[in-house]
């Protein structure tokens, strides 16, 4: 017999050994797979919390950005301040006013999107193992910041209300007897990702109350506080205190998400470091994108552009509720959202929205699985569903055939018995935030 | 002017992001071998398309369902397009693992025992009684994957009989029917196979040794996580072995042009067959091209060879 000749191996990567820690997390998933699928337009996708800015207009949009780029392109076009630009963090004061929050532009950090203001407030404060304390769930896409950082998530036990206060206090004494450190809470106090319910004023006093006595910064993350479907702003957390919180607010679901254009509102001390840390890594945020929000402030009446977006939204979760109310299989529940993108729904006992998942894309409708919101696991039974993008029609046309794919998983699930349905889990769904999923 | 070839990559499977990149590599391939190349996608676009203009050759690389099945090959046939790759019925019998499995194992190759079920005979005969009665043939370790698909989505091997009804749940995700096989425990190794007009040739075999010791999606699709050897770590002779089983394979089932088997190899050097893909994965962490760097064509020539003799068949 030939012995074999030696041949090296590969990995088809030179720097695999190299990589850092905290990219060990950063692998292709299947279920990231599926959502290039989604992404096609045979696909009903309840998936993504991507605005409908077709309902933007688009023509003045044109004329505006031209006219910008012939009075001001040599600025618009070049480097700015790593704090962003002066005249555009006064007028995202002045968008600020609407929740209550007084603030000085001097303490505004402008971001490209509030995801890096999230990014770079995670990494301003948190050494790995740091603790930050969620809600359960909690968006995907900061939980990818957190692992990106190497924190250890908590997740704090929410109800009707959201984040739960007792339960929030729980936590951070149990982490602490732990010998763990606790940095950050994180929360999106209105119209929830994922959940879409809202905190009411007196939990958010008793949140603000857990978080100055523990001596933690509350985290305040508030891009759809603009797009409550009564029109009302609740007040942010960020209004009643300047130095527990760090505000985040951003353009992307209000305006337009393309032009990535968030902020930071944060404590003296805190917006030094954080526009250190955003020069380090960016220089500065989009010069051109930070004027064209700022000129559209400025000369466009941006308040009744969202009035229209509320009053569409409204007429899409209407249809969501409503279809919903129909057709799926009883067992199922969900939350009624009072603005925002999102309704959180809860299948019969059993069944695992992961697992489900590539026959429910075969049906060509999306979700997004409650498991991409937990770090640990949780939420197999649960799944998100947006209605910002998918007109009325199509709403109701992907709820039509979830709910077919619902019922076919329970036949399955009849089939081979309770506890069959338990997909194989990494610790996260989502391994890393997709754009398909912010 | 160049002959002008039209991948055909995308589609609505599971596998779409995986057939993108397949299509744009090969593309890009076939662009420095000197062809007019472009990737379309499967859309509403296509058909219109290809008989506005029609290509000098299509080369399919949409994986799964549609792509693999036949369907795609079969549309090609009705509007005359020559493509690379195997015919509408071949494809057909080799994506249907069951039916592959059973062609190869008549021709004297080794495949592992199994059965193939649909959802509806466990409902109307019992899941856990069934269940029992094929472990009970079969036997533990087993294997449960789609019977038709690929990239090991919905694939699950089970060693616990109480792990069994969560991966037939698991693989009934990805389609109606599910292959229950003995799971083989050896050496896994991947071979191509070319014609470029000399008839069915293997390239070297392709080790595939995955860091969590299972080659699913995410040790397919992420560098790094798993160890290649081409040519394979076997002796001489279990490697010409594996060959011939490959290009058998391939012949029994009727395939031209190219294909891949994937193989493994038990502690006493036999060779089984666990099925066969006839639009091969062609990304940057793909079995494929890795065998053609180990081999004596370079990806231009091989490409190139496909194409004009698909061409030629027209």
């Amino acid at each position: 017999m030939t012995q074999p000749a030696m041949n090296p191996g590969s990995r088809l990567d030179p720097w695999v050994a190299s990589y850092a820690a905290r990219a060990q997390g950063m692998t292709a998933s299947a279920i990231r797979a599926l959502f290039s699928v989604a992404s096609r337009p045979e696909v009903v996708s309840l998936a993504g919390g991507a605005p409908f800015v077709s309902a933007l207009p688009l023509d003045e949009f044109a004329d505006m950005t031209a006219q910008l780029i012939r009075d001001r392109g040599p600025t618009a076009l070049q480097y700015c301040t790593g704090q962003g630009d002066e005249k555009l963090r006064e007028q995202i004061c002045g968008v600020m006013e609407l929740s209550g929050i007084h603030a000085h532009p001097d303490d505004v950090v402008i971001t490209t999107g509030s995801q890096m203001a999230l990014d770079l407030t995670v990494r301003v404060f948190c050494n790995p193992g740091d603790v930050v304390l969620v809600e359960s769930p909690s968006y995907v896409g900061a939980l990818g910041v957190f692992a990106s950082y190497q924190c250890e998530v908590v997740h704090v036990p929410t109800d009707s209300e959201g984040l739960n206060p007792a339960g929030l206090s729980e936590a951070i004494d149990r982490v602490r007897a732990e010998g763990k450190t606790p940095k950050l809470i994180y929360t999106v106090p209105t119209y929830h990702n994922p959940l879409g319910i809202t905190q009411p004023p007196q939990r958010r006093a008793e949140i603000l109350q857990v978080a100055k006595s523990a001596g933690l910064l509350l985290l305040e993350d508030d891009p759809y506080c603009l797009l409550g479907f009564d029109g009302e702003v609740p007040r942010a957390i960020r209004a009643d205190d300047a130095d527990a919180v760090v505000y985040l607010g951003s353009f992307s679901k209000t305006i337009a998400a393309g032009l990535r254009v968030g902020w930071a509102l944060a404590p003296h001390g805190v917006r030094e470091k954080l526009v250190l840390a955003s020069e380090a890594s960016v220089l500065c945020p989009s010069n051109f994108s930070q004027l064209t929000v700022s000129e559209y402030l400025a000369t466009q009446p941006w308040q009744e552009q969202i009035k229209g977006f509320r009053a569409l939204y409204l007429e899409r979760r209407d249809a969501l509720l409503e279809s919903m109310e129909q057709l799926m299989p009883p067992g199922t529940t969900w939350t009624v959202p009072e603005g925002g993108f999102f309704s959180w729904v809860t299948l019969p006992e059993g069944l695992d929205t992961t697992a489900m998942l590539p026959r429910a894309v075969a049906g060509l409708v999306a979700y997004v699985p409650g498991t991409g919101f937990y770090v640990d696991g949780q939420g197999r039974d649960a799944m998100r569903l947006s209605y910002c993008f998918p007109e009325p029609d199509r709403i109701r046309e992907g709820v039509r055939r979830l709910s077919g794919i619902i019922e076919t998983e329970l036949d399955l699930v009849s089939t081979f018995g309770p506890g069959a349905n338990i997909a194989p889990h990494s610790k996260r769904g989502p391994s890393t935030p997709s754009p398909e999923l912010p | 002017m160049n002959d002008r070839v039209v991948v055909i990559a995308g589609g609505l499977s599971p596998e779409r992001d995986v057939s993108l990149r397949s299509g744009r590599r090969v593309a890009e391939d076939l662009k420095n071998a000197g062809f007019d190349a472009q990737v379309k996608d499967i859309d509403a676009n296509l058909l219109a398309d290809l008989l506005a203009d029609p290509p000098t050759c299509a080369f399919p690389l949409v994986h799964g369902v549609a792509g693999e099945d036949g369907s795609l090959q079969e549309v090609l046939q009705a509007i005359n397009v020559p493509f690379v790759g195997s015919d509408a019925h071949s494809c057909r019998r080799s994506f249907d693992k069951a039916i592959a499995g059973s062609l190869v194992a008549a021709a004297g190759i080794s495949v592992p025992n199994s059965i193939a079920l649909p959802q509806a005979m466990f409902r109307d005969l019992g899941a856990g009684g069934l269940l029992e009665a094929i472990t009970e043939k079969i036997g533990l370790p087993l294997i449960i994957k789609p019977n038709r698909g690929g990239s090991a989505l919905g694939v699950t091997v089970v060693r616990d009989a109480a792990e069994l009804p969560a991966a037939m749940v698991g693989a009934f995700a990805y389609g109606e029917v599910v292959l229950i096989q003995r799971y083989i425990t050896g050496t896994e190794i991947a071979i191509g196979v070319f014609d470029t007009g000399e008839g069915p040739t293997a390239l070297p075999a392709t080790e595939i040794v995955p860091d969590s010791g299972l080659y699913d999606y995410t040790a397919r699709y992420t560098a790094g996580t798993t160890e290649f050897f081409t040519p394979a770590r076997l002796p001489d002779n279990v490697l010409e072995a594996a060959a011939e089983t490959a290009v058998t394979a391939h012949r029994v089932l009727g395939l031209r042009d190219w294909s891949r088997s994937d193989l493994v190899v038990d502690a006493d050097s036999r060779v089984w067959f666990l099925e066969v893909n006839v639009a091969p994965g062609m990304t940057e962490t793909s079995l494929y091209p890795q065998e053609v760097s180990a081999s004596e064509v370079t990806i231009g020539e091989l490409l190139a060879g496909l194409v004009k003799r698909a061409v030629a068949r027209a």
